[in-house]
């Protein structure tokens, strides 16, 4: 079970400070809190007694907006959520809606999806790294991730047209084939990202100034992780073995060979190990793929207009952050009822109160850019 | 997992519960008055650590409260759904038996206006505090942003 903490009351919330406290906001327009997060912060001399999220600054209710557009529309909104895997969003969309038409998807559509889905992941957490380095004070490693998340962004950019929100899947498959130039890209990038990436180690794993100011801060025990339903790098820092990759393979992962990277400090700089060793391990994946690609169809054949049976239908993908859930309820049209999006950032969010409480305010941006919080994802 | 194992578990749990088949999980319906002791019931005898999605769906005649729960070690998972009164939806709070249902019930609290009793903090967290209505309710509507379904 969960360890216990005080819960704030709404009376406690009406009584005035006590002596000695004082309340600061970080945010809504913060450089550390990379897009619009407000927190209300009550401290203690330097103490932090409690932080209250405020959200909703960029809520545009993509799930309201889901329910009035048809099963081919709503995919491309989904990418506005979680920007930085826009890519993997669009693909659980698309699994959602498959699995509701009962669709076989062709193997060389399949084999684009996974090698799409790891370098958008590599994509994300170099960005990460360089934005979460320099949010505790180290500037360059910024410029080193940037030059391999350049690489993957042009990748993407000859391939889907665009580079951050690419829009490349359809129900079925993706929604071109692969550039000529696709594979011999994508295996320079691998060596590239071999010999560039012992760089950034060097620069920043056993950095002293950074061990410092990550080990032993913002430790999230197993129990709490569960029960606050975090999930992705945040979990599996905690010795939670959640990986959906592993634990209900989707789109051929079950044929592939990866480890599931599992750490069990639960603090900032087990987190920090936990995305390093990931992102060895999409390398892996790509490597096992790239030589691999079948002939065949890119697209399953399908009706213009989709139409799903009644009836409740739920996926789960492994994105950056975790696990993103869509949950469609269909009343047998062409558009869903309901969808409910179960963003990662969200529940990853509300156990940010429990790591930071007790902790020094200086500390806090080491445990909230661990958490890698991307706001449009939080807020939908 | 075996659904006629569980199905027998919930009968035994809750005599009123009914069962939906089909869909890739087991869905049991169990009135809302009972839904506090049966979500302390299962976290511990059948070890639902992991309550993964929480929200509600508006069927227009009445509201729905959707939870999935799955445990962590067996992979088990069940669909448990609380059918609401719409003009008066209320249902007992489960944060303090999963924390990541504080978060998700402040959501349908705004979103649709259901009401969680003895939930720790219920306030707006998304939508502004002086917002009025419900806006994920089917019948919403904002004539000034041109909102309607």
């Amino acid at each position: 079970m969960y360890s216990e903490t005080t819960i704030v009351t709404p009376d406690a919330l009406q009584q005035p400070l006590q002596e000695g406290q004082l309340v600061i906001n970080v945010g809504p327009q913060h450089p550390a809190t990379h897009g619009v997060l407000h927190l209300v912060i009550t401290l203690e001399g330097e103490t932090i007694i409690k932080i209250e999220p405020h959200l909703g600054y960029i809520h545009r209710s993509i799930e309201k907006m889901s329910e009035s557009l048809t099963y081919r529309q709503f995919i491309y909104v989904t990418s506005r959520m979680d920007y930085l895997s826009a890519h993997i969003n669009n693909l659980a969309c698309a699994m959602c809606v498959e699995k509701g038409m009962q669709l076989e998807v062709p193997d060389r559509a399949q084999v684009i999806r996974i090698i799409m889905s790891e370098l958008t992941r590599i994509a994300s957490h170099e960005l990460w790294i360089g934005a979460m380095a320099m949010d505790l004070g180290a500037f360059t490693p910024f410029f080193y991730t940037f030059r391999e998340r350049e690489t993957i962004n042009d990748i993407m950019e000859q391939t889907c047209g665009a580079r951050l929100t690419m829009n490349y899947m359809v129900p079925g498959g993706v929604m071109y084939d692969l550039h000529p130039e696709f594979v011999a890209r994508v295996k320079s990038f691998v060596v590239q990202f071999k010999s560039k990436v012992s760089e950034l180690e060097d620069l920043v794993t056993d950095n002293i100034i950074f061990r410092n100011r990550t080990v032993g801060v913002g430790v999230l025990s197993k129990a709490d992780a569960i029960s606050y339903g975090c999930t992705g790098p945040v979990a599996r820092a905690s010795g939670v073995d959640g990986d959906i990759r592993k634990r209900f393979p989707y789109s051929g992962y079950e044929k592939l060979q990866f480890e599931q990277c599992l750490e069990f400090a639960g603090d900032s700089f087990a987190r920090y190990i936990v995305r390093i060793r990931e992102m060895y391990q999409s390398i892996h994946i790509i490597e096992q793929l790239i030589d691999a690609i079948p002939n065949g169809d890119f697209q399953a054949k399908t009706k213009a207009v989709i139409k799903l049976p009644k009836g409740e239908f739920y996926t789960r993908v492994e994105t950056a952050r975790g696990e993103l859930g869509v949950y469609i309820v269909s009343e047998g049209g062409t558009t869903p009822y309901r969808i409910k999006y179960r963003s990662p950032g969200f529940s990853n969010l509300s156990a940010l109160n429990h790591m930071a409480k007790g902790s020094k305010i200086g500390d806090l941006m080491a445990t909230m850019g661990t958490l890698d919080l991307v706001i449009p994802d939080i807020d939908r | 997992m075996d659904t006629e194992v569980l199905k027998t578990y919930f009968s035994a749990l809750e005599p009123l519960a009914t069962f939906e088949e089909g869909g890739e999980w087991l869905m049991v319906q169990v009135p809302a008055e009972n839904w506090k002791n049966i979500a302390r019931k299962v976290i511990t005898e059948r070890n639902y650590d992991f309550l993964f999605c929480v929200t509600c769906v508006d069927f227009k005649t009445h509201l729905t409260m959707v939870y999935h729960l799955r445990g962590m070690q067996t992979d088990e998972t069940v669909v448990v759904k609380i059918q609401l009164n719409r003009d008066q939806p209320e249902v007992a709070t489960v944060s303090d038996i999963w924390r990541t249902a504080e978060f998700h019930e402040r959501e349908a609290y705004e979103m649709f206006g259901v009401q969680f009793t003895s939930h720790p903090d219920l306030r707006k967290l998304i939508l502004p505090d002086d917002f009025e209505g419900f806006p994920m309710r089917k019948d919403f509507e904002d004539p000034i942003n041109m909102i309607k379904l």
